[in-house]
């Protein structure tokens, strides 16, 4: 900034030891939300990455271990300590096993597993590798001196010491597209995000119209209208588990009051069950979607209807508009853009949906969307590595709804 | 839509949608409120209720006139068995007596306000028919959006009183046998009693309100800095917030899981309360930094001029403006832990430690009875109502504020 050539030029450029501060002071601000932010998104995002190429099931998240089962056998001459060890893991080899334990006081040893090496009471036995699913055995002929059971008691009484080493499969470099091949064959894949595509559009649109619809009825002073719009709101801010248990109850076929009810006004003969048919429980679920959330787009709406301008509307009533011509043409495209924005953020969020259709069918009777399908995989199949694969389907989506978001609608609503 | 535009057309065509639309309110409303059956009956009502609205049009009459009038004829019509609504062998006389009574007097008031301004039988202005239909499609529109939020909550909440041989004798009966007295709330006491929902509660609550204290926590500097200071980034980070907030908690849960269960924070409170601040601490900087935006940075100059740090201009000026927006976060934030399901039911396995949505999870199985459910139901959700309808200013402004998220 200092210019030793000459006079300055202009007034200083660049980042100056105030700015230098603020900044200084912006990031020790941002950091503790940063650091934790990133703790815990970003490293799971990665995570879920690098899980998805491994071939990974529930029971790997622990690793291979070795496992000792320790019994005082036989008696007289053939009395021994018994120790037989196997491996924990069906697949993986264990390298390096080594026992050690030590022997009570009533006991000596006779003869040994050449494989061990005593120190007084203590010994180790060195076992070398166990291969997946292996076992092995360690024998010490031993002398009694003493009650037997009570021997026994202090035999067992101490706990052998086992290590070895094993590679973990969450953190070796061994990588597979096998998942990504699984969840990608099959008509499975398609069904499910035939499913999605359904549910997101219909529910995102459904929870719109029902609560622009809302917002018009509220749009007005009325005794009563506070009440009715906490009324309306109930839906969104209960707990889901609640209500979706309640819906559950409602429309139960064998004793819900909704079939009850179709069956007294001769709307329906038998029951009908409403989560479990086919192409019924997905129309539930969607309208259960549009049901918890069009409070939602309600209040946005409404939000925006209060802030239109009046005098607009005495224009048009001076120049004999109708009140549908009224809304068609002045207040539809005052709210185009507020709609626009909620549609695409309710369908980003309606897409990552997971705990109504969850709870409502757990993904049966042809509701399962990608975000039930990462579930289902991960804990019902006990695939972790196909869950993941298809987290990162959902997460790609994702990317592709926020790339389009960013780049037409938030300029528009400052969002 | 012009042939539409007589007299003769629109009122009758209203009048029996209607009359239809209040029949079948009125059936349902009796049903749940009595047990007894009551129906709608569609041809009747439909034509009762054309012939209404053609009357209307025509002749002109006064709101009491019209309303005890069609009172007086619906109860006729009730006797001799054609009536608009009608009832099952079992239904008490007197009930269908009153019902009918009360039809009559909401369908001709109503159809009063919604056809009373039409001049007559012959053609109509665009104006008058529309405001006719409007009124009609308000007058439906209250009745199906009172109906279908309140139904599922009023079931939930006779559910539990009821006993399960209730239950299944008749689904529809939702009288509430007042003779019972304190035993009405047997659904109640167990779960306190034997389901431990007491811990569930205080669980649930403290976990809320730790959330809600750490996220502030954390994103009052955070949405300061965003808004206030000037940085490199700053507009990247500001997007980063939205795009964070955007990310599906099922994706995350997945290695969250596998976290847990390596470092044994799994089945811990504390792991829960780990976790929960980080699912709504970017809602909260995205709301918080939007007020703080708008709040007047003269009077934060001022102080800075007045030799006040950055920092303490914050705790000194910029908190107290921006109070009513810290508790619209706080409601929201709140509400976010205490509805909060997924994380609960994948991390939590011990009871001891459950929360309140975790515990009403484990109500959900055959052997228990239905009436626990949905008192487990109700005790989660009268809180959080009880918390929004106090402060209902308060949560509609977080809402609109922050709320994209579902």
């Amino acid at each position: 900034m200092s210019d030793s050539t000459g006079p300055a030029s202009g007034p200083p450029r660049g980042t100056g030891p105030l700015l230098k501060r603020e900044a200084r002071l912006a990031w020790g601000l941002l950091f503790p939300t940063l650091a934790i932010v990133s703790a815990v998104v970003v490293l799971p995002l990665l995570a879920i990455f690098w899980i998805s190429f491994k071939p990974i099931g529930l029971a790997d998240l622990r690793p291979p271990a070795p496992v000792v089962r320790e019994s005082l056998r036989g008696s007289d001459d053939s009395l021994r300590l018994q120790y037989r060890v196997r491996n924990s893991s069906q697949s993986e080899p264990i390298t390096g096993v080594t026992l050690s334990d030590s022997l009570p006081d009533s006991l000596t040893v006779l003869t040994a597993d050449p494989r061990c090496t005593f120190e007084g009471a203590d010994f180790t036995c060195d076992l070398g590798d166990l291969d997946g699913g292996g076992r092995d055995e360690v024998e010490i002929f031993v002398a009694l001196q003493g009650d037997e059971d009570a021997a026994e008691e202090a035999a067992e009484g101490t706990d052998p010491r086992m290590t070895g080493r094993s590679t973990n499969i969450l953190t070796n470099f061994e990588f597979t597209l096998e998942n990504f091949d699984r969840i990608f064959s099959g008509d499975e894949f398609w069904g499910v995000l035939g499913v999605t595509i359904f549910y997101t559009v219909f529910g995102t649109l459904g929870a719109l119209i029902f609560g622009l619809f809302a917002a018009m009825l509220l749009n007005k002073e009325f005794r009563g209208q506070g009440i009715l719009r906490g009324l309306y709101l109930f839906p969104y801010v209960a707990p889901v588990i609640a209500v979706a248990f309640a819906w559950i109850i409602l429309f139960d076929p064998f004793s819900g009051s909704a079939n009850a009810l179709l069956i007294q006004m001769g709307v329906t003969t038998s029951s009908i069950n409403f989560f479990g048919e086919r192409p019924l429980a997905l129309i539930m679920v969607t309208v259960f979607e549009i049901w918890r959330y069009f409070p939602l787009s309600f209040l946005f709406i409404l939000a925006r209807m209060q802030s239109i301008d009046t005098d607009m509307y005495e224009a048009a009533d001076m120049d004999g508009a109708s009140p549908f011509q009224k809304f068609w043409y002045l207040s539809l495209p005052q709210l185009l853009g507020i709609l626009s924005v909620l549609f695409l953020l309710r369908f980003i969020w309606t897409f990552n949906k997971f705990d109504d259709i969850f709870l409502l069918t757990g993904g049966n009777a042809g509701t399962r969307t990608l975000t039930v399908n990462v579930y289902e995989q991960a804990f019902a199949i006990s695939n972790i590595g196909a869950g993941a694969a298809v987290a990162v389907v959902v997460f790609c989506c994702l990317v592709l709804f926020s790339i389009f978001f960013f780049r037409y609608v938030s300029q528009e609503e400052g969002l | 839509m012009s042939r539409l535009r007589f007299g003769y057309v629109t009122g009758p065509v209203l009048g029996a949608l209607w009359l239809f639309v209040l029949a079948t309110t009125l059936a349902v409303l009796m049903s749940f409120a009595t047990g007894d059956p009551f129906r709608p009956a569609g041809l009747w009502s439909l034509l009762w209720g054309a012939a209404l609205g053609l009357g209307l049009v025509a002749l002109h009459l006064g709101k009491w006139t019209v309303s005890l009038a069609t009172a007086a004829a619906f109860i006729l019509l009730a006797v001799i068995g054609i009536g608009p609504v009608a009832s099952g062998e079992t239904a008490s006389t007197s009930w269908k007596l009153v019902g009918s009574g009360a039809l009559g007097l909401a369908a001709g008031w109503s159809l009063q306000v919604i056809l009373g301004h039409l001049p007559g039988l012959g053609t109509l202005t665009r104006h008058e028919f529309e405001e006719a239909v409007i009124r009609f499609l308000t007058g439906f529109g209250y009745i199906f959006f009172t109906a279908i939020v309140a139904i599922p909550f009023y079931v939930m909440v006779m559910t539990s009183l009821k006993n399960q041989s209730e239950l299944i004798q008749n689904p529809l009966d939702f009288t509430i046998d007042l003779s019972q007295g304190w035993g009405l709330f047997r659904s109640y006491v167990e779960l306190f009693a034997d389901f431990n929902f007491g811990n569930y509660l205080w669980t649930s609550f403290y976990v809320s309100v730790l959330t809600v204290f750490l996220t502030l926590a954390f994103s009052i500097p955070g949405a300061y800095a965003v808004a206030r200071l000037r940085f490199r980034g700053r507009a990247a980070f500001s997007r980063s917030i939205l795009l964070i907030y955007m990310v599906p908690m099922i994706v995350l849960a997945l290695p969250i899981y596998i976290a847990f269960s390596m470092t044994g924070l799994r089945n811990t409170i504390f792991g829960i309360v780990l976790i929960y601040p980080v699912t709504t601490i970017p809602v909260a900087l995205y709301m918080l930094q939007g007020y703080f935006r708008g709040l007047p940075a003269e009077v934060e100059e001022a102080g800075l001029m007045d030799g006040l740090s950055r920092l303490a201009v914050i705790w000194k000026i910029t908190l107290p403006l921006s109070l009513p927006a810290l508790a619209s976060v706080s409601l929201y934030v709140f509400m976010i832990a205490w509805n909060e399901f997924l994380l609960a039911f994948m991390l939590l396995d011990d009871p001891s430690k459950f929360t309140l949505t975790r515990g009403i999870a484990s109500l959900n199985s055959s052997e228990i009875p239905r009436q626990h459910l949905m008192a487990g139901a109700v005790v989660a959700t009268v809180p959080i109502m009880a918390l929004f309808l106090g402060l209902e200013r308060f949560m509609t402004k977080g809402l609109t504020a922050g709320s994209v998220k579902g």
